[in-house]
């Protein structure tokens, strides 16, 4: 274990060294498909960790391995300092799975009920609580109609609130997001800022990344079931501004000078202008030069997306490469 | 409350709330209703009738609940993937089947008791009165019970390792085989060699052994049950049910879910 905290509680909410995951296929299951390889992260205690990578990259196989639902092919992972196959820590773990699916022939309260028993409350600390959670995700006036007559977004929220009903110290999320509008999105992201303000660790996987921007203090990035990188949003895609946008008008209707006319676009009544840092003062002289009015200039840094879209680009530029070579 | 147990209770409560059941239920009741019919022209042993097709009835509806949601408590759990969310909670696998197995075989007593409750109806109206002498109908139950609980048992194994028809399909020759074990006993093996001699004897004890279970032609007569075969049985169900379960939950315990 690592080293410890208050009252030695483990460093690391997750742990996880060279985890792989491999699955037989193929006749008689002599092929395998490398669906995890070699994963090794850490998750704090406390933080809130998105897991980000584009469908099929590792990203639910990460989660199930976490909880114990598939077996690992090589390597360890450790939750609160215990090992996965230890269910006991599953008392202090939530998890919502991907799209999530519960007993049609129960109501929501009835599923609720029937996990809280797994905690050992007592008869009024259960009803007490799953009225709070049912209240929590919206479902209060839907709490006594069967799961069957739900709609996708609804079964999320009952996911969820099955997920934080025995108040866990470590919140597991596959896809939280999914099957939600807008505004369940945003009740979600809600929620998910609450349990970081009562100091819960966090791990959830997503592919929309304004979420993972919005809500994780660091985000891991898997592709082709690698860990691309590790770190908080902004410094995983580098910080250093990649070019400046100036927006501006010109008087009369005037067209923007020689100099500039090549990189300028239309934008509403003016035009917009990309140029890197060593080019800022030179375009400003143009642009003064012409008479021009500068209504705005903005730094454009990458954003995780950018990062993303680079990695998966990556990835099946690779795949194109070795299918050639195959052929 | 045993974990186990929790999971007892909600399998009860879906059972019970399938409808699918109340169907079966209902096609038994009637087969019991139309063994009074039957009874009726049949002459002098309207009785044996009425057991003989009630008794049938019981078994045979109990057969089919046995297997097909025998072979779906974990199949399904797993294809639907409700599975995920229960082993997310403080839950070993093997609790999860004990749990499963007992909940099913909770509902199918349940299920029997009902049924022989309305075979001993019809016997009360074409005979008006129920003698001491038809308790034996009552052993010719348990053991229905015993007997499905083998066959749950079996379901649940093949369901953990193969597709649901196959565990169907698995099921139903088992309890096929399973029904002529004595026979296989006292083949003649004089012909065979010493190694066949030796594996057919072999599997007729690793088979189990439905023919123990069949005593509705005593029910039927009001011939008594001896208490030694209520006991063997009983034991013979608890031993080879939680070898069945065993086995089971080592595999299960290593599966990877969808």
């Amino acid at each position: 274990m690592q080293a410890c905290k208050n009252k030695c509680m483990p460093l690391f909410a997750i742990e996880t060294e060279n985890l792989s995951k491999q699955y037989p296929h193929g006749f008689l299951h002599l092929k395998k498909k490398t669906s995890l390889e070699g994963l090794t992260m850490q998750v704090e205690d406390g933080e809130v960790f998105g897991l980000l990578g584009p469908n099929g990259a590792g990203k639910s196989t990460t989660i199930k391995l976490l909880m114990g639902i598939i077996f690992p092919t090589a390597g360890s992972a450790r939750i609160l300092g215990k090992p996965v196959s230890d269910v006991t820590v599953h008392r202090d773990i939530g998890y919502l799975p991907e799209q999530p699916y519960f007993y049609d022939y129960l109501t929501a309260a009835e599923v609720l009920h029937y996990f809280v028993r797994f905690h050992g409350y007592s008869a009024a600390e259960r009803g007490e609580r799953v009225q709070k959670m049912l209240k929590k995700v919206g479902l209060e006036t839907a709490g006594k109609i069967q799961l069957r007559k739900y709609s996708k977004g609804m079964l999320q929220r009952v996911g969820l609130a099955q997920a934080i009903l025995h108040d866990p110290k470590l919140v597991i999320l596959d896809e939280p997001m999914s099957g939600l509008d807008p505004v369940g999105r945003r009740e979600v992201r809600d929620i998910i800022l609450e349990l970081k303000n009562a100091g819960k660790t966090i791990l959830f996987s997503t592919h929309i990344l304004p979420d993972a921007e919005t809500l994780c203090d660091r985000v891991g990035v898997i592709a082709g079931g690698k860990l691309r990188g590790v770190g908080a949003p902004g410094a995983i895609v580098g910080v250093a501004a990649t070019a400046m946008e100036i927006v501006f008008e010109l008087p009369d209707r005037r067209i923007p000078p020689d100099a500039i006319r090549a990189k300028a676009a239309k934008a509403g009544a003016g035009y917009r202008i990309n140029v890197s840092e060593n080019e800022l003062y030179q375009a400003f002289e143009n642009l003064r030069t012409a008479g021009a009015r500068i209504l705005s200039v903005t730094q454009i840094k990458p954003t995780l997306e950018d990062f993303f879209m680079e990695l998966v680009g990556q990835d099946r530029a690779q795949a194109a490469a070795v299918e050639v070579s195959a052929q | 409350m045993s974990l186990a147990l929790l999971v007892a209770r909600n399998t009860f409560r879906e059972a019970v709330r399938d409808r699918v059941l109340y169907n079966l239920l209902l096609f038994a009741f009637l087969m019991i209703a139309s063994a009074v019919v039957v009874g009726q022209i049949s002459m002098d042993i309207e009785t044996v009738v009425m057991i003989t097709l009630g008794l049938s009835a019981i078994s045979l509806i109990g057969l089919l609940i046995a297997v097909f949601t025998g072979v779906g408590l974990v199949s399904k759990e797993i294809d639907k993937r409700t599975l995920h969310a229960v082993l997310a909670k403080p839950l070993r696998r093997w609790e999860f089947l004990v749990g499963k197995f007992s909940g099913l075989v909770l509902t199918l007593a349940v299920n029997t008791a009902a049924m022989a409750a309305g075979l001993f109806l019809a016997l009360w109206f074409v005979k008006h009165s129920i003698v001491r002498g038809d308790a034996v109908v009552l052993v010719a139950v348990y053991f229905i019970l015993l007997k499905l609980m083998l066959v749950v048992a079996l379901a649940m194994l093949f369901s953990c390792f193969t597709s649901p028809l196959l565990a169907i399909l698995f099921t139903g020759g088992l309890y096929f085989a399973g029904l002529f074990v004595s026979e296989l006993r006292n083949l003649q093996t004089t012909n065979l060699t010493p190694q066949m001699q030796k594996l057919f004897a072999v599997i007729s004890y690793v088979l189990p052994n439905f023919g123990n279970f069949d005593v509705m032609g005593a029910a039927a007569h009001g011939r008594a049950v001896a208490g030694m075969l209520v006991l063997h049985n009983t034991l013979y169900t608890v031993l080879y049910c939680a070898i069945v379960l065993s086995a089971a939950a080592m595999i299960f315990s290593r599966k990877d879910l969808k």
